[in-house]
Order: C-alpha cells, then sequence, then structure tokens
C-alpha cells in the first residue's frame, strides 16, 4: 500500500496489457462496453483511493493498482446502470482498506466487487463467453498475462490454477468419454485466462510463499471446477476466489511467509518470492 | 410465417431405424423413411432453476415411423410433459423475426411529418439439411409409459447407456453412430430422457396432421440446451432458434460468444421483394465472419410492447401456455392484463455443427433491458410533383441509393453491380461506371 511507483513497476504492464485487451474487446469483439461506465469506474476508483489514502493516513496517493483494478473491472463487469458500476468501483477499493488481515487485505479488489453486484443486483454480470474461443486469441492472451506474471514474479498462482483446472476438465471429459475438443474449447475462454492471468495472480491477495501459492492455485481450480461442472453455476471461477480468499491468512500461518511490496526497492522489505 | 413448422421436435431426438438429424438430438425414424429436419425452435422459459422448455421442429417424413429421444437435465415424471399448440411458437417467432421497416420521404418542398410504416416481417429460415444417420442400434429399460396429447411417451430409467440403447434396438430404432457414446456421457451427468412416439389412433382422434411441440417442466441449475446429439451425423449445418422468456433480462450464451445481427441499416428498396433471400445470405455471411462460432442475438424486448410491431406481443394466456410460470397469478380476481407483464423476450439464433459447436450450449440471463431487433429500413424517394427546385433532395437521394446498395452488399456479399441493376435510380440517374482497372482490359 505505501509503495511508491517507480519505473520498472510491474503495473505499468499489468496497466498496459489490460488497456490492449480493452482496446481488443471494444475494437475487435465489439464488446458494448459503455464509455460512461468506465469513465464512472475510473474516476470513482481514483477519488475512493485518494479519500481512503488520506483517510487511513497513508504517506502517498498510488493511483496504479486502483487502475489496475479498474481496468479488471471495465474488462469483466456489464452492467447498464451507470450508478451500479460506480459502486463496483467504491466496494473494490473500499474492500482493500476496510477488509485486513495482518496487514494485508484479504479479498482481490476487482473480484471482491463483482461478487458483491452480482449478489446483491440483478442488473450486473459478467460474460464470460464474449471472448470467443479463438486458439490464436487465448495464446496471445497467455503470452501477454505471462509477461505481466514474469514481471511480478508471481506466476506460481497462475500456473497452479490454469494446470489444476485443466487438468480437473480434461479428466471429466475422460471420464465422460466425451471428445477432447469440449475440454479444449472450455479453456479456450477469454475470461478464464483474464482471471488466471490478471486476477487470481494478484500478489496482494495471494499466499506469501510458494508453496503458498501453488496450494491456493490449486484450491481455486477445485473449488472453480467444483460450482462450473458439480453445482452447474455460472462464474466458477470468479466465486471460488472470493470463497478461496479467507483462506489465505491461514495459508500464510501455515507457510509463514512475507507479505509482498510492489516495489522491491523500498527500504526494509525483504523479497521472499525469488 | 417465415417457417414451416411442419412438426414437432425436440432436444435429442432419437429415433427408430434410419435417423436424420435434428437439431438437439437426430430423429429416428422406422425402416427407410428419410426424415429432414430443417429448422428446430426452442422456447426457453426459464426462472430460478425452474425450466420450461418447448420443443418444436419442422420434421417432415411419415410420423407412424417418428419417435424422438429428449434428453433433459434431471429425472422427470409424467405429469411434468405436456404437448403445445404450434401457433404458439409460431406467435413468438413473428413476434421476434427481423424486420423490415419502410419510410416515405416527404415532399421536399414542405414541411411535414415523417411516417413510418411497418413492413412486414418474414424472414424465411435457412434450411439445414437433412441428415441421414448410420443404422446402428441402441437401447433403454422403461420405467413408466403414458399417452400425452398425440405422443406415447416413455420414461426410461437408464442406469447406463447400454439399456437405453439396448431397448431402443430392440424396437427397431436406429441410432447414429457416436450417439452412444453421447448418451453414456449425458447419464453420467446425471441427465435423463423420454422418448416420444407418435400414436396414431390418438392423433386421428384429436385431428391434427402435424406434429404438436412437446414441452417439459422441469427444475434444475443447469440452463442450458444438449444440441450434441444433434450433430453426430450432420451432413451440414443446422438451424436452431432460441426464444428465452426471462423476468429479468436478456439471456446470452456463456460458452460462445453472443453477436448482435446486423441492424438498423438501410437498405435498397427492392429488398422488400426480397427480405426472405436477404436475410438468408446476411445470416449466413455473419456467421463466416464470427468463423461460425457465435450465437446471434436477433431480438431481445420486454415483452409488453414492441416498435414496430412484426406481430402483436404474445397474451398473458399464451405466455401461460409456453410455461411462464410467473405471470397471470390474480388471486381469484379477475383483472385486466397489465401492461408490464414482467418477461423479457430473447431471440437467439444460431448454425451449427460438431466442429465449430463442440459443447452443449449453455446460458445465462444477465441484467442487460436494453432493446433490440433486427431492423432493416427501407427508405421511397418523393415521387410526387413538387413546388420548387427539387434538385438537391433528388441528388442526396441518388447518394443515398448508392450508399444502400453499398450497404446491401456489405451486408449480404451480393454482387454490387447486380444490385444496382435492380435499384430505379432516381430520374433516370445511372450510377456512373467504376472505372475498369488497367489490367482487367489486358486480356479483355
Amino acid at each position: 500500500m505505501n509503495a511508491i511507483a517507480r519505473p520498472g513497476d510491474p503495473r505499468y504492464y499489468q496497466i498496459a496489457v489490460l488497456s490492449l485487451l480493452l482496446s481488443y474487446g471494444i475494437v475487435a469483439l465489439d464488446f458494448g462496453i459503455d464509455w460512461q461506465n468506465a469513465a464512472a469506474i475510473v474516476v470513482t476508483a481514483q477519488v475512493v483511493q485518494f479519500i481512503c489514502t488520506r483517510f487511513v493516513g497513508l504517506p502517498k496517493f498510488d493511483p496504479l493498482s486502483a487502475l489496475i483494478t479498474s481496468l479488471s473491472l471495465t474488462l469483466l463487469l456489464r452492467t447498464d446502470v451507470v450508478a451500479l458500476a460506480a459502486l463496483a468501483a467504491v466496494v473494490a477499493i473500499g474492500s482493500k482498506f476496510l477488509v485486513r488481515v495482518r496487514d494485508k487485505h484479504v479479498f482481490n479488489p476487482a473480484n471482491v466487487a463483482l461478487v458483491a453486484l452480482m449478489l446483491f443486483s440483478d442488473r450486473a454480470w459478467v460474460s464470460s463467453g464474449q471472448w470467443g474461443s479463438t486458439i490464436i486469441g487465448a495464446f496471445a492472451l497467455a503470452c501477454l498475462g505471462f509477461l505481466v506474471l514474469t514481471r511480478a514474479r508471481r506466476a506460481e498462482t497462475s500456473i497452479a490454477f490454469v494446470a489444476g483446472y485443466a487438468i480437473l476438465i480434461v479428466g471429466r471429459a475422460i471420464w465422460l468419454n466425451d471428445p477432447l475438443s469440449i475440454p479444449l474449447h472450455q479453456l479456450q475462454n477469454g475470461a478464464l485466462l483474464i482471471f488466471a492471468f490478471f486476477m487470481i495472480s494478484d500478489p496482494k491477495t495471494s499466499p506469501n510463499t510458494r508453496v503458498g501459492r501453488i496450494v491456493y492455485g490449486v484450491m481455486v481450480a477445485t473449488a472453480a471446477y467444483t460450482i462450473q461442472f458439480v453445482l452447474y453455476e455460472t462464474n466458477g471461477p470468479i466465486i471460488a476466489l472470493i470463497l478461496s480468499a479467507p483462506f489465505v491468512p491461514l495459508i500464510d500461518f501455515l507457510s509463514n511467509g512475507i507479505s509482498y511490496h510492489w516495489n522491491r526497492s523500498v527500504k526494509g522489505v525483504i523479497q521472499c518470492d525469488t | 410465417m417465415r417457417y414451416l413448422i411442419t412438426v414437432t421436435v425436440t432436444i435429442l431426438t432419437v429415433a427408430i431405424s434410419t435417423t436424420a438429424q435434428a437439431f438437439c438430438g437426430f430423429y429416428v425414424a422406422r425402416a427407410d423413411t428419410s426424415l429432414f429436419n430443417r429448422a428446430s425452435q426452442v422456447v426457453l422459459v426459464r426462472d430460478d432453476n425452474r425450466t420450461v422448455i418447448t420443443m418444436a421442429n419442422d420434421f417432415q417424413g411419415d410420423v407412424e415411423d417418428f419417435a424422438v429421444v429428449i434428453p433433459v437435465p434431471t429425472f422427470i415424471e409424467r405429469e411434468q410433459i405436456n404437448v403445445a399448440e404450434r401457433t404458439l411458437v409460431e406467435h413468438l417467432d413473428a413476434y421476434t423475426a427481423p424486420r423490415l421497416v419502410e419510410y416515405h420521404d416527404p415532399d421536399p418542398c414542405l414541411k411535414y411529418e415523417l411516417f413510418e410504416r411497418n413492413a412486414q416481417n418474414d424472414a424465411e429460415l435457412p434450411s439445414a439439411k437433412a441428415l441421414v444417420g448410420s443404422r446402428r442400434s441402441l437401447g433403454v429399460t422403461i420405467e413408466a409409459s403414458y399417452t400425452v396429447g398425440e405422443y406415447d411417451i416413455l420414461i426410461l430409467s437408464a442406469e447406463e447407456s447400454s439399456g437405453l440403447i439396448t431397448w431402443l434396438n430392440e424396437n427397431d430404432y436406429k441410432i447414429p453412430g457416436g450417439a452412444e457414446t453421447v448418451v453414456e456421457s449425458y447419464l453420467k451427468q446425471d441427465m435423463r430422457f423420454f422418448v416420444a412416439r407418435v400414436n396414431l389412433a390418438e392423433q386421428a382422434k384429436l385431428g391434427y396432421s402435424y406434429l404438436r411441440p412437446i414441452q417439459v417442466a422441469y427444475e434444475s441449475n443447469k440452463f442450458m440446451l444438449p444440441i450434441r446429439l444433434g450433430t453426430l451425423n450432420a451432413k451440414g449445418k443446422q438451424e436452431l432458434y432460441v426464444y428465452a422468456l426471462t423476468r429479468t433480462g436478456r439471456v446470452e450464451t456463456t460458452n460462445y460468444r453472443t453477436v448482435k445481427l446486423p441492424s438498423n441499416n438501410e437498405v435498397p428498396e427492392f429488398v422488400q421483394a426480397e427480405f426472405a433471400e436477404f436475410y438468408r445470405d446476411m445470416f449466413r455471411r455473419q456467421t463466416i465472419r464470427e468463423n461460425q462460432r457465435a450465437v446471434f442475438l436477433e431480438y431481445a424486448w420486454d415483452m409488453a410492447w414492441c416498435d414496430p410491431c412484426a406481430a402483436d406481443p404474445l397474451s398473458p394466456d399464451e405466455l401461460r401456455r409456453l410455461g411462464v410460470f410467473w405471470t397471470g397469478e390474480t388471486d381469484g380476481r379477475r383483472v385486466a392484463p397489465p401492461p408490464a407483464q414482467n418477461v423479457f423476450v430473447t431471440r437467439l439464433h444460431l448454425r451449427y455443427d460438431r466442429d465449430h459447436f463442440p459443447e452443449d450450449l449453455v446460458f445465462q440471463e444477465t441484467g442487460d433491458r436494453q432493446n433490440f431487433q433486427g431492423r432493416y429500413v427501407i427508405r421511397h424517394p418523393y415521387k410526387g410533383a413538387t413546388s420548387c427546385d427539387a434538385t438537391p433532395y433528388k441528388a442526396s437521394v441518388r447518394d443515398r441509393q448508392e450508399r444502400e446498395a453499398q450497404m446491401l452488399a456489405n451486408l449480404t456479399g451480393w454482387d454490387i453491380d447486380d444490385i444496382r441493376a435492380k435499384i430505379p435510380y432516381f430520374e433516370g440517374f445511372k450510377p456512373e461506371p467504376e472505372e475498369i482497372p488497367w489490367w482487367k482490359r489486358v486480356w479483355q
């Protein structure tokens, strides 16, 4: 939270990639994203971040994380009510400051906002099918995501999640004697990859140790699979993440890790993930 | 009405002997009867985990040999199966169909009011080619047998696919190759099947010469439509229309892209006479643009109204018969039909085969209540006498006609010169011939 953005901050890469995805979605895929909603989310997030920064007494206002959250929300959240878009930003940023355990926020901000809005409003939804399933698109997304991950040195959660989810889905297809084209189609989902590489990988809300992150990735994958293919509910990964997040402090406690700070050059911070 | 619906059908049809595929499944027919399946229509009424599905298909064949195997996401009892009137689906189709709207230019020398007229809206459904399946046998154990309307309904309690397959086999039904595998997969996913056969005596008694849609009501978290069985022997693509009736908002697929059909485009006047061809060719072109993997949104509207109306909105009674269980609860007192019916209709259209739609369709209801309709516009130039210099108006009409020609070519892939030849350019105006590139002349 008290990190200061510097050149080389991985969040710049994340912002660039998310912006690229957003442009691709709007221009090539005709996402139907209202610019009013996008503006409402971005502006509200910054305002709430600013107010909370002052209120909590942090040394410096840091717009980057809030911007990343805004972009993720804009990419995933669909609503035709501008006020709900703004509310999502309030919930997202507010949760960072309000729901904390051992000086870490518990929920991924965009994730908690998506779930809250879908739960308490019938006018907000996530269009997981809108990304299509072309192999090229999936490949491009994965590469871009991996770039961000490498910079943030937190690839384990994403890889564990994707691997776990893929194994479960392919295993299911084998059990059902379904053609492999079915699990492949299910994996070639843009929303799933965005989730895996831009949401679950969030270093601030994932466990502090490598083992912890792998355990966490597998846990989210299992929950997501259960929601999607056992309970037959939609948005399995997003709901799985919110359900798994409260276990992070426990995983941290058991694995005794150290909290992540965005900027490695901040004094006194020891990096545990190299 | 755009398409001819001659038969009822369903979600997964498996039938006897010869098979031709049907949308969510495949027809089964006895002996060598040829069956054709052109377009299937499904009405999905959904709220919370309750679903009522109505399946109509333009089955063409001898009903004596007709049987359809229908998969449902959960175990059902006899009372959950019903037979609906075909007119209900036809009305819903007419209400939601892409439409042509015409405007007449006013006298350019007057201040006037535009008036709009709703033109007819029919669009002919492209037909899917019938498939003839291989002659393999399947089968099941009968749990219960009932007669519902003109159908004999057999509810199967197959614990494993061999039961269903054996039963079908013993009863001379033939199943397309690969059906056994899909049936087995569905059973493992806790889906169940029932078989509907036409009871000729009952049908004669009822006086129907065609097969009416079969309805099933069930409770399940699965908001999906099984299409895999229908693709097994497909020699071509199949056409499917899904009409979703929900309480809140638009329905979309979660595992395929849902794309809006191009709309509000101005097209030449002659499209009025060729609207069916226009719609068919435009749809074909759009599917190719989406790599044949998209589901198209053709209509999304609150059922309480329409503008322009291709047909009147469905009445509360019609909705009720389609399975909309949350309307018409009047606690016994007679009340006038409320203007807002709390019913949102979504019309989805897809052309599918196994390569491009490998898994079943999964849906979700969104909170989107924005209205959308496939709407195409014709503008008739003013041809009456004018009391002023109409030259600027005429020039603008010529420009517009050329834009319309290009739009039409872009939407449908039709040849631009063919299109231009059909346009009565204003007052003898002819578009300047496109300059022929020098290389085209070289070898002429």
